[in-house]
């Protein structure tokens, strides 16, 4: 990957890369709705590097999307640090670009290819015209969008909405792409595509990825590794390996053992909660 | 029905097919519509048919009820009136006064607005601000402020300008600001994570996404501008012809559209009142079909932000 130039300083290339490129201690994450004060997270802690596939994995209510807020800068812990590359998370920014689940995310008033240039104009990635189209035409062919570089996104179907945002993430050169439940407007067989695609990409170019899903089977293709937060708030329930495992290995006995361990956690947390309904 | 099919249980089973889709037999994929069909989605060509049976109508009530031509007018001397005025009077310079004055009440309106929401965006305050402006004010017809105005500014375009200012900055302030707050979270942090804050994230995020709202914002403050600036020349010509001299020693030239139509009305000229109230139509239809219709569909059309 070519990140190694724009690096932190004073870190030698001859040695492998063992510092983390995110670091997340003891964070705990509170927002507030009208009459509540809501913790969403509970200090939880985890280490992602680079080329991770980084799952964050749970349902609804465990913090996984605020996390990944707080992650890309737009919450601020009340508790806990959250580092990237060794500077603390303190705002938004572009060394950190968020996909998100819905599809208007594509600035509407823009074509696919103007989206991805201004994205890199905008970001800093790109002082020139020129410079930006160059990169935007390469990531789009990645996509494979090729023909609807000037189409607006209106006209584009959802999973070509994410396949451009992808693209704009992916142009962007992030330390890290953070990806918020991406597929999961889709439907099933887009879905299914989109993360082989994604796969793909990832193999082209071992980009770091943090993605948030709350499907066992999308979390256990897509990540490297799984990190399991059990709900209200969330906590750290687990982490698990899942490199070894991709769409190929869809049914297996691994694959099944692997996804029927994480569904007994998920469940586990799922029956003390009901059974702790009627106190509530 | 085929003997293979059996009934297990209470599910009744039948047997499985493939088909092979070839490229025959799929019937009419796609047809010519019918010439009238063709014709009669031509938008213009309908609404200039409604034009042609009003304008028939017209001439007709006024002709066979024979009405007096100082009361109403037949269309065709209204039209002969326009065609007089516009050649041999000097209507279009009247237009051309009344259009100047419009187009600087206008261009201040909208930075008024502009900074209002700007801080509306910023702070709490601001918003506060502005919401209780926009209520207090927008309900008040511009037209009321006149005599106030006249008596700040004087007999001459400020007080003219001043009234547009009202017309024009509270429903611009208060769609953009409502098209602001419309704005999607989604694209919000977009628009943060790519670096933008303040004047750069409200210009290149929060204006386009609320195109919309800002057009209709801008559409609105133009109808109610224009409309204020006709009623004021109409009011000032009262006072020209009151305090004769001030404007009026300048000829007629110097007024605009609506003090034309208030002088003719004085001298009795009713087709030429009525091709006065015509060329505010006019330019009404211009400005709406020439300019707002062509940015939008530049725009919010082209972006799949409204139906076309």
């Amino acid at each position: 990957m070519n990140d190694a130039a724009t690096g932190t300083a004073g870190h030698s290339p001859a040695a492998p890369s063992v510092e983390p490129i995110l670091d997340v201690s003891g964070v705990t994450l509170q927002y507030k709705t009208k009459e509540h004060l809501i913790t969403a997270t509970y200090r939880v802690d985890f280490q992602v590097f680079e080329s991770d596939r980084f799952v964050l994995l749970g349902p609804s209510g465990c913090g996984k999307s605020t996390l990944l807020k707080g992650v890309a800068g737009y919450m601020r812990p009340v508790e806990g640090t959250m580092k990237l590359k060794g500077r603390v998370i303190t705002e938004p920014g572009p060394d950190r670009v968020m996909v998100f689940q819905e599809f208007d995310q594509l600035l509407p008033w823009k074509t696919v290819k103007q989206n991805i240039t201004f994205a890199l104009m905008n970001g800093g990635k790109c002082t020139s015209k020129q410079e930006a189209n160059d990169v935007a035409m390469e990531y789009i062919s990645k996509v494979k969008l090729e023909r609807f570089e000037d189409t607006y996104p209106h006209m584009l179907s959802g999973g070509m909405k994410q396949r451009v945002a992808i693209a704009r993430g992916m142009a962007m050169e992030p330390d890290i792409l953070l990806m918020d439940e991406p597929f999961a407007a889709l439907d099933a067989l887009t879905r299914r595509q989109m993360q082989e695609e994604l796969l793909q990409l990832w193999d082209d170019t071992k980009f770091t990825v943090l993605f948030v899903t709350h499907s066992i089977e999308e979390a256990v293709i897509i990540g490297s590794r799984i990190l399991i937060l059990s709900p209200h708030p969330g906590q750290v329930k687990a982490e698990l390996n899942a490199h070894q495992m991709g769409h190929g290995d869809v049914g297996d006995k691994d694959f099944s053992q692997l996804q029927e361990k994480i569904h007994a956690m998920i469940f586990a947390d799922r029956v003390l909660e009901d059974e702790t309904l009627p106190n509530v | 029905m085929s003997d293979q099919s059996v009934t297990s249980g209470s599910i009744h089973v039948r047997p499985e097919f493939v088909n092979e889709i070839g490229t025959a037999g799929t019937g009419e994929v796609e047809r010519r519509l019918s010439m009238f069909e063709r014709i009669s989605n031509i938008d213009p060509l309908r609404k200039f048919t409604i034009l042609i049976i009003m304008v028939v109508a017209w001439e007709m009530y006024a002709r066979i009820g024979e009405i007096n031509e100082l009361m109403f007018p037949t269309f065709s001397a209204t039209g002969a009136a326009l065609v007089d005025a516009l050649v041999n009077d000097s209507l279009m310079v009247n237009v051309w006064n009344s259009l100047k004055l419009l187009v600087t009440g206008y261009a201040i309106g909208i930075s008024i607005a502009a900074v209002l929401v700007v801080l509306a965006v910023g702070s709490r305050i601001g918003s506060d601000l502005l919401t209780t402006l926009t209520a207090m004010l927008n309900p008040l017809p511009a037209i009321a402020l006149l005599p106030m105005a006249m008596l700040w500014f004087g007999l001459g375009p400020g007080a003219i300008i001043f009234t547009l200012l009202h017309s024009i900055v509270w429903p611009v302030a208060l769609n953009t600001h409502s098209g602001f707050q419309g704005v999607s979270e989604t694209l919000r942090m977009v628009g943060g994570n790519y670096g933008l804050k303040g004047l750069r994230y409200i210009f290149k995020i929060l204006v386009p996404a609320a195109f919309p709202a800002i057009l209709t914002g801008l559409r609105i403050g133009w109808a109610y501008a224009w409309r204020t600036l006709i009623a004021a020349e109409l009011v000032f010509g009262g006072q020209v012809v009151d305090t004769s001299g001030q404007l009026g020693a300048e000829g007629s030239t110097s007024g605009g559209l609506g003090w034309i139509i208030f002088e003719n009305q004085m001298e009795n000229q009713t087709p030429y009142v009525f091709a006065g109230l015509f060329m505010v139509i006019l330019v009404g239809i211009t400005v709406e079909n020439g300019f707002f219709r062509n940015i939008e569909e530049r725009t919010v059309r082209k972006w799949g932000m409204q139906k076309s």
